[in-house]
């Protein structure tokens, strides 16, 4: 499972593609992003209802389907090739794997099998500024308040945060500065005392937004002192899920300059007959499979419960970020001028990728991070 | 192949090795005998030392051996590759004359295919062979011959023809290297070993039955020998590890292997040796520094994906699936490793990144490193051949339009020498 698919796991990357290719083609996308919620619900709807994409990775007990960490990827790889706008990483993978990692079993009852169907949709509020270092930059602060909390404080970076209907906030318990802090609580996106303001993001195709929390009224989730090491894993999730985006994204990347490379005529000759051009070419698929190889494994390693799995992951977020960073550069610059037009597709990807990039931590973050678990583990 | 078949092999070559291996035996015997019975290279033709096995069960096969310490055949070297392209191209003459004395180690073999005038472009070669209606006459100058300088033959591409275009005036010949007309130098290279040399060609001769393939069809039997050069590189590194048993016949495969090995002690210093690199900056106190962090972060993450890129490319071949672009991309992935490895090693080194020999780190294995380090992105293929094989054969891009077409020699060349 490190270093294959399953015959069954092709057959469902086929069914994803194809369905995508019909239904999320650009001339959708750019429609979608143009519109003022950013995904449409009926798309959304019949990723749910025919490919059950948002609970894929959940069990059957909870409405899922079953399966595991490396069908979640192949789900985020082909919704990142297809650039498909849908709240998939902020509700089927953050929230969803927030609540699998931090709530408890009668909370996850309750609370995932809408989520799991589509019928609602939900999103994990984490950062406050622009860098991340670990829960130490929670600050957002959570008063008991009898049965219930009340949260004080700001978010930012949230993930379709305007149109989530549940949100999953990281948040400090009031006099608190240890991690044993942290916990995870649950607060309804209508919830008065919540301002949601869109933030206005260079990747129209995914929503970023701003939540003001004004003593609004939340549900503690899970046990007391959990939250830390839930919201961890979860990011580690989310990472692994994002980097297969990121090698979706470069793959569809790669595959358009190739195909332009053989059709632009200069100078009498395809530009995909220069060396210039064909070593770029084939330096990006190096990066790409590599990146490939790296991301498979973290998946593999999640399913597995491997020790490694959290320096996987990282490693897994660097080289597809860096993968599809190169991919989105090269593709505009072989594009030519062309490249640089709002009519030709590629900018969409390109700025798909620029966010996607730094989203969880950019590369010398996660490289650190990396090095100091592997430092640790030798 | 179904379990029942390996395990009926398996009891097969069990009760085999029971009765005939012995530690005491003399190398060369024991080698005939397991020659002649065909488990030496199972996966041959029945007819010529083999059983005409599956190589999928080559593997159960060898763990047999291995599990009573029973020495194989001759592996190591080039004497491989001319096995397998005789057994392909060669004539019955060739293969009852050669292939019984490359697997008892009795022969050994060298490719002479490069050339100075013709390294990338290997069907550039100049090197000729006439024909004079009894022999034919060699004239030319190779490069880059690995144990040339002891080896009984040598596996020759020459030009036959000069009007024909630069792919088909060539032939494929096996050539006597110890005759007089065949002189063979060390090349020194920029680290100071002498692991290749230079043979030049006099007035060799070759007798015709020793033309294999048709005169004129020398590339294409080329290409057999590259193809299983690539294929063996796996192995070959496994097969030049020596066992470490006590006894008569381990003590004669010792030293074949440490003679044919001699040249490449260096050889592991070529790939960056990655293995040193984190022990190292943490030991030298380094370890603290962010911009080496970073460096030392991508080595490690680099390295590790170019293992697992190989092992997805052997899981698909295990499994019958076409390789994918995998198996092509490795050699690339490994020069990336090899520099980036070797920029890690200098940062760790500071100063003393200088300093060689007993001066330098590590007694100077860091200064071997850095000065082999350039042979991964040439030797057995350019990177920049290899990108033009990835983007032509992967991806399907255009080949550049060529200037080599039309006869040979009005072909624009290197001067000659």
């Amino acid at each position: 499972m490190y270093y294959s698919f399953t015959p069954e796991q092709t057959q469902f990357r086929d069914v994803i593609r194809r369905f995508l290719a019909a239904q999320s083609p650009t001339v959708t996308v750019r429609q979608t992003m143009a519109s003022s919620r950013g995904w449409e619900p009926a798309l959304w709807q019949r990723l749910n209802d025919d490919l059950g994409l948002a609970g894929i990775h959940v069990p059957e007990a909870l409405g899922g389907g079953g399966f595991g960490d490396q069908e979640l990827g192949i789900a985020c790889e082909e919704l990142g090739r297809a650039l498909t706008c849908a709240p998939y990483l902020s509700s089927a993978v953050l929230a969803t794997q927030a609540l699998r990692n931090g709530a408890t079993p009668a909370e996850q009852e309750s609370l995932l099998p809408r989520i799991v169907t589509g019928a609602t949709t939900a999103t994990l509020a984490w950062m406050e500024g622009p860098h991340w270092s670990g829960c130490e930059d929670i600050a957002l602060c959570a008063r008991s308040d009898g049965d219930a909390w009340r949260l004080e404080g700001r978010k930012s970076y949230v993930l379709d945060g305007v149109t989530a209907e549940r949100v999953v906030v990281a948040a400090r318990e009031a006099g608190r500065d240890d991690d044993a802090g942290i916990g995870l609580y649950l607060v309804d996106g209508e919830a008065s005392g919540l301002h949601r303001r869109a933030l206005a993001s260079i990747d129209e195709t995914r929503r970023l937004a701003e939540l003001d929390f004004d003593g609004v009224t939340a549900q503690r989730l899970g046990h007391p002192g959990s939250g830390a090491a839930a919201l961890a894993r979860t990011l580690d999730d989310a990472a692994v899920a994002l980097a297969h985006e990121l090698v979706g994204a470069a793959q569809a990347l790669l595959e358009a300059s190739v195909e332009y490379a053989r059709l632009r005529m200069q100078f009498g000759r395809p530009i995909g007959s220069f060396q210039a051009i064909k070593h770029q070419c084939a330096n990006l698929l190096l990066e790409l499979e590599l990146a490939k190889a790296a991301v498979y494994y973290a998946a593999a390693a999640r399913e597995t419960g491997d020790a490694d799995s959290a320096a996987l992951a990282s490693q897994a977020k660097v080289q597809a970020s860096e993968a599809a960073l190169a991919s989105a550069r090269e593709a505009i610059q072989i594009h030519g001028g062309i490249g640089f037009t709002w009519d030709q597709d590629t900018h969409l990807w390109f700025k798909r990728v620029s966010c996607a990039a730094v989203l969880l931590g950019d590369a010398a973050w996660h490289r650190e991070r990396f090095l100091a678990l592997t430092e640790v583990a030798a | 192949m179904s379990d029942i078949d390996e395990r009926a092999v398996r009891a097969e070559v069990r009760a085999w090795l029971e009765q005939h291996w012995d530690p005491q035996r003399d190398l060369v015997s024991w080698r005939e005998l397991l020659a002649d019975s065909g488990w030496g290279v199972p996966h041959w033709p029945r007819a010529w030392f083999g059983r005409d096995l599956p190589v999928a069960l080559c593997g159960a096969i060898e763990a047999e051996f291995e599990a009573v310490g029973a020495v194989g055949v001759a592996r190591i070297g080039i004497r491989m590759l001319a096995a397998a392209t005789l057994l392909e191209h060669g004539t019955e003459q060739h293969k009852s004359r050669f292939l019984r004395r490359i697997l008892t180690g009795e022969d050994t073999w060298c490719q002479l295919f490069s050339e100075p005038g013709s390294g990338s472009d290997l069907a550039g070669a100049t090197t000729r062979a006439d024909f004079d209606g009894t022999q034919w006459t060699v004239n030319g100058q190779k490069l880059w011959t690995t144990s040339a300088h002891h080896a009984e033959w040598g596996l020759l591409l020459a030009r036959t023809d000069w009007d024909a275009p630069k792919h088909q005036g060539l032939s494929y010949f096996v050539i006597d290297m110890t005759q007089p007309g065949v002189t063979v130098q060390p090349v020194k290279q920029m680290n100071g070993y002498a692991s290749f040399n230079q043979v030049f060609l006099t007035d060799a001769h070759v007798p015709p039955e020793n033309l294999v393939g048709a005169v004129g069809e020398g590339w294409q039997v080329a290409m057999t020998t590259l193809a299983h050069e690539r294929r063996n590189a796996d192995a070959l590194r496994r097969w030049g590890e020596a066992s470490t048993r006590a006894g008569r016949i381990y003590d004669e495969e010792r030293a074949e292997i440490a003679n044919v090995m001699a040249p490449y002690t260096w050889y592991p210093q070529r790939t960056g040796r990655v293995d040193l690199a984190l022990a190292r900056a943490h030991d030298t106190g380094r370890l603290a520094d962010p911009a080496l962090r970073q460096e030392l972060a991508r080595l490690l993450m680099l390295s590790r994906s170019s293992e697992w890129l190989a092992q997805r490319a052997r899981t698909a071949r295990e499994a019958g699936r076409p390789e994918g672009p995998e198996g092509s991309l490795g050699k690339l992935a490994a020069s990336h490793v090899a520099r980036q490895a070797a920029a890690v090693h200098t940062a760790i080194s500071g100063a003393d990144a200088m300093l060689a020999g007993a001066d330098g780190p590590l007694d100077g294995l860091i200064a071997e490193i850095l000065l082999s380090v350039p042979a991964t992105s040439i030797a057995g293929g350019t990177d920049e051949i290899q990108l033009n094989i990835i983007a032509e054969r992967v991806l399907g891009l255009p080949r550049e339009p060529r200037l080599d077409g039309g006869p040979f020699r009005d072909v624009p060349r290197n001067p000659e020498r």
